[in-house]
């Protein structure tokens, strides 16, 4: 290993430590000590998105936030950042029939993804099919217009963002949602799309350790 | 207050393949006045000059989120200390933009792959030919493994972890492929959803 090896790695686990396995003091611990500043604001992300600084821009709840994420951790099938999301989700005072909704809905919304169409053209020849996803009858009941409504955007972010459009905001913007809001919206789904597959690579380079830099 | 609506560009001309020429990006919701933005605003913008976008103004709409992401950004992609090469950061950000269909972050990260390596033509080929294309081993590799982990579910495993050991990766370097591919699952999600890309005119 020629990377110099900073000492002073963080003491305090974040989300992303703690749901790929890295402890402090750790061979992984270290190698992220050297990108200091992408560990403390990763953590700083999830932290603007899930504990905002009052006041809150917008007025998207934070029990809402917990529900989407939960949805899309779901989607992302890593086990860890799912279970994270659906007891963060639990731990905002969620009713019962929210948290089954939830659960149901993300086995409803399982993909594969990249799929989607590009504009006409050369590229028409890489389209995807793929499925279009909207949150059943008797879920949109419990969850109600403007959380069922960022799930369906929120699928489209997950599996399938290229086939997304002016059309899809205005649905949001139909069903109760502002731009400041859309934007903490897809900051937050897109986030959690970086944040599992740091989990996910960092864990499986957890898993076979070098030893050569201890 | 009232309803609000997206914005349309009917006369866009939108690129309708990859490229490494330099495009624009159209909002479909309406960014912040550069004259509104407050201190909070800049600080999450970051760097001034960035209040000259029309993606930035847009995001500054959430400055904190902005501003906690800009430097995570800057310090995967920035930062020399050690790790992977910036050519490589980049190459690991256009692989997974290609694989997810951005054409306008493609482009970005295309150019500076193409800056930094001196491989235009294998970074082309890249674009032209998708993330099978042949750009000899390492590279191969690195496309793999950005690709594999771009998937949904991901498919990024000990093999990718494996495969780049091989090449002489070390774990900065590898935590460099994985931070640089899954940032722009990030950016992808965002510049493919609040807008569209917007051919330049010739010059």
């Amino acid at each position: 290993m020629n990377a110099t090896v900073s000492s002073s790695a963080s003491a305090v686990p974040d989300v992303i430590d703690r749901l790929a396995g890295i402890a402090p003091g750790s061979h992984l611990d270290r190698v992220r000590a050297q990108r200091e500043q992408a560990r403390t604001h990763a953590q700083q992300s999830y932290l603007s998105l899930f504990a905002p600084v009052p006041p809150l821009i917008g007025n998207f709840e934070i029990v809402d936030r917990f529900a989407i994420a939960a949805f899309v951790a779901g989607l992302h099938g890593q086990a860890e950042a799912a279970r994270f999301y659906a007891d963060g989700l639990a731990g905002q005072g969620a009713e019962a029939a929210v948290l089954e909704a939830i659960a149901g809905e993300t086995k409803r919304g399982a993909a594969a993804g990249p799929y989607g169409r590009y504009p006409a053209g050369p590229l028409s020849a890489e389209d995807a099919a793929g499925p279009s996803y909207a949150v059943g009858d008797a879920q949109r009941q419990v969850l109600g217009e403007r959380l069922s409504s960022a799930l369906a955007h929120a699928h489209l972010l997950v599996f399938h963002p290229r086939d997304a459009s002016a059309a899809a905001l205005q649905s949001l913007l139909d069903a109760g949602w502002s731009s400041t809001e859309i934007v903490t919206l897809s900051q937050l789904v897109a986030f959690l799309a970086f944040q599992i597959r740091v989990v996910t690579g960092l864990g499986a380079l957890a898993q076979r350790p070098v030893t050569l830099v201890d | 207050m009232a309803a609000e609506s997206t914005l349309s560009h009917p006369d866009n001309t939108h690129p309708i393949a990859f490229t490494q020429a330099q495009l624009e990006w159209l909002p479909w919701l309406e960014p912040l006045p550069e004259a509104e933005l407050t201190e909070r605003h800049f600080a999450g913008l970051v760097d001034a000059s960035r209040a000259k976008s029309p993606y930035f103004r847009l995001l500054a709409r959430d400055p904190d989120i902005l501003g906690a992401r800009t430097r995570t950004d800057k310090d995967i992609f920035y930062n020399p200390e050690a790790g992977l090469p910036r050519a490589e950061r980049e190459l690991s950000a256009a692989a997974a933009s290609r694989y997810n269909g951005c054409i306008y972050c493609a482009s970005v990260h295309a150019r500076f792959a193409s800056h930094f390596s001196q491989r235009t033509d294998d970074v082309q080929r890249l674009l032209d030919e998708g993330v099978q294309a042949d750009l000899g081993e390492r590279w191969n590799t690195i496309v793999a493994a950005s690709v594999a982990l771009s998937s949904t579910p991901s498919a990024f495993g000990a093999e990718h972890v494996e495969q780049l050991r091989a090449l002489g990766l070390d774990d900065l370097a590898i935590a460099d492929v994985i931070h640089g591919a899954a940032f722009f699952n990030w950016a992808n999600r965002l510049m493919l959803s609040l807008g569209e890309p917007q051919q330049s005119v010739a010059a």
